[in-house]
């Protein structure tokens, strides 16, 4: 077994997700990283695209910006926020990865504050961005995040990005396309989706040297469990060689 | 038609179409020279208590030196939209210009982490907020772009983000599903950077253009400052490529450079070395205040801050790093 950090583990657990042919919009970082190691090592036809504007780029190194002149390399198309928002709004973006200070047991996201005063807030944060609305638009929402009890919080304290709202039907009730929504969690010690009816989060797989109960005690909210529960696998040596090499030789994600 | 649920956020600006047409309608047409100094620009058309666009994506093409000059003339109490705001954020607050803000993104660089400072003034207290997204902003400015009061979309229903907003879920007359209505968003004044642009205005942009046609058609005054001027002759060759035209303009200001240290699209990339000195000199509060005194307050102009900055070599490495960035590393 190819020795590996958690950074990586969830980087290549994250790729395998996404299929060839699909399209995925992206941030900076880890989500990146993911989408440009299945790209490289199974689905070569992953379109590509940034929500500043950038659409299929043969992206050359990781990007700092999601509007930096990387996301338009060889690009298709320079476009702009209408054009890749309204490309999801459509129907025709399959994957988004989002990330946040907390996450709830239905897959809301907090990214905007902590602290009850809106106006005076403990900790701001940037806010929705673009999260928001490809949560709301694009089929699946990915997240990927290093797991603790903090972060999967009980309640978020402010909900930016939709989930599966209070569970139920209650997002479809909301008016946000139906049919979109969470799929699934990615950490350094899991692999969650949600529950068709309850829409709650699920344990279904559980990584290399963790057990169901670690997840469980680093998770702030009782988490269900699927009735087969696989162990991942871990990162392979060819995953690990793109990643590595072509990807981030400079190690500004995998080294975090 | 009655709104089903409305969030508590202010609306800062006005969308009434029919007060913005009444304005548009005493904007000059008049094909004449706009062009002046960033200087000069900032002092007309920008004023205290002025709502206050800049486009491009926070450290991509934006207009720096209106930035810097804003702070460097001290205007006060502005209102601001937080639409994908980076570096230009980083920038305001440090002369804590706006005290009403449109939240969609701010406070954080990115990938390069949150900036400490910006981070402060958000949470003094001083500024009051309205939640957004960076779609919900970009339709606001579509709306006023096309002169109506709002725009439909299916974002931010169910979220707190709807609730801190100052948007409305309204029932569509089609199908009878819930659509949110943002409100149309005209800026009293904006301030874009283009890639080419004539005298009067008519402009050429490359690479991605975020939300700047329709914040350009929004604005009722907007500064342009461009990489360089061209002749009225050239736009006239192929006016396919005039992205903005002259009569949204009122004034052309020519700064080479323009976007530094952000990145311009096949110009030159961000200089990242100098925005990581920024964030890093933001955790100390009186060493900021010299940092501040050195690149903004003492400058006369985007120029000298950039002399200060390492000039014109530091200038053609980061072409170098822009044309070249599969090899050409630091």
């Amino acid at each position: 077994m190819a020795d590996y950090n958690t950074m990586e583990l969830m980087i290549c657990t994250a790729a395998r997700e996404l299929e060839d042919g699909a399209s995925i919009v992206v941030g900076t970082g880890a989500p990146n990283a993911a989408a440009m190691l299945a790209q490289k090592a199974h689905s070569p036809n992953l379109v590509i695209l940034f929500e500043a504007g950038g659409a299929a780029p043969l992206i050359p190194e990781m990007p700092i910006s999601v509007g930096d002149s990387r996301t338009t390399w060889k690009a298709l198309m320079a476009s702009g926020m209408c054009e890749i928002m309204e490309t999801c709004c459509r129907g025709m973006i399959d994957y988004t990865f989002l990330g946040g200070a907390q996450i709830d047991m239905y897959g809301n996201l907090n990214s905007t504050r902590i602290g009850p005063d809106h106006q005076k807030p403990k900790v701001r944060f940037p806010g929705s961005g673009g999260a928001n609305d490809l949560a709301s638009f694009c089929w699946r929402m990915l997240v990927m995040t290093p797991q603790d009890s903090k972060r999967f919080a009980e309640k978020c304290q402010f909900v930016t990005t939709p989930g599966w709202l209070t569970g139920g039907d209650s997002r479809a009730k909301s008016g946000l396309p139906l049919g979109a929504g969470p799929y699934k969690i990615i950490t350094n010690m899991a692999v969650m989706d949600f529950e068709p009816v309850s829409k709650r989060m699920r344990i279904i797989g559980v990584n290399p040297g963790y057990s169901e109960k670690n997840v469980q005690d680093n998770c702030g909210f009782e988490l269900l469990k699927a009735k087969k529960i696989v162990e991942n696998k871990p990162p392979t040596a060819k995953e690990l060689s793109i990643l590595r090499d072509q990807i981030d030789p400079y190690r500004y994600v995998i080294g975090r | 038609m009655e709104a089903i649920e409305q969030g508590i956020g202010k609306i800062f600006t006005d969308p009434d179409p029919d007060k913005a047409r009444a304005f548009f309608r005493t904007k000059s047409r008049k094909l004449e020279s706009k062009v002046m100094s960033v200087k000069e620009a900032v002092e007309k058309f920008v004023h205290d208590g002025d709502y206050l666009t800049l486009g491009g994506f926070g450290a991509n093409r934006v207009p720096i030196a209106v930035a810097h000059e804003i702070v460097r003339q001290g205007r006060k109490n502005m209102g601001f939209a937080g639409h994908t705001s980076t570096h230009d954020f980083q920038i305001l607050c440090a002369g804590e210009v706006f005290n009403k803000l449109d939240v969609a993104y701010i406070v954080g660089l990115e990938a390069r982490g949150l900036s400490p400072n910006a981070r402060r003034y958000m949470e003094s207290g001083k500024v009051e907020v309205s939640e957004w997204t960076n779609y919900s902003l970009s339709v606001r400015f579509k709306a006023a772009a096309a002169g109506v009061a709002f725009y439909p979309a299916r974002n931010v229903m169910g979220t707190d983000t709807f609730k801190y907003s100052g948007a409305k879920t309204i029932e569509c007359p089609f199908t009878g599903t819930k659509y949110v209505a943002h409100p149309a968003l005209y800026p009293d004044v904006s301030a874009l950077h283009v890639h080419e642009s004539d005298i009067y205005g008519n402009c050429r942009v490359r690479g991605i253009t975020v939300s700047d046609f329709d914040v350009a058609r929004a604005s009722k005054r907007l500064i342009i400052t461009t990489e360089r001027l061209i002749s009225n002759e050239e736009i006239r060759r192929d006016p396919s490529y005039t992205v903005i035209p002259y009569w949204c303009v009122d004034a052309v200001c020519e700064v080479p450079y323009g976007s530094y240290p952000g990145n311009m699209y096949a110009e030159y990339f961000s200089d990242e070395e100098h925005i990581r000195e920024w964030l890093k000199v933001e955790e100390d509060p009186e060493e900021f205040k010299k940092f501040l005194d050195k690149n903004i307050y003492s400058c006369k102009d985007h120029f000298e801050y950039i002399e200060k900055n390492g000039g014109m070599h530091k200038l053609l490495k980061l072409r170098e790093k822009e044309f070249m960035f599969l090899k050409a590393r630091d």
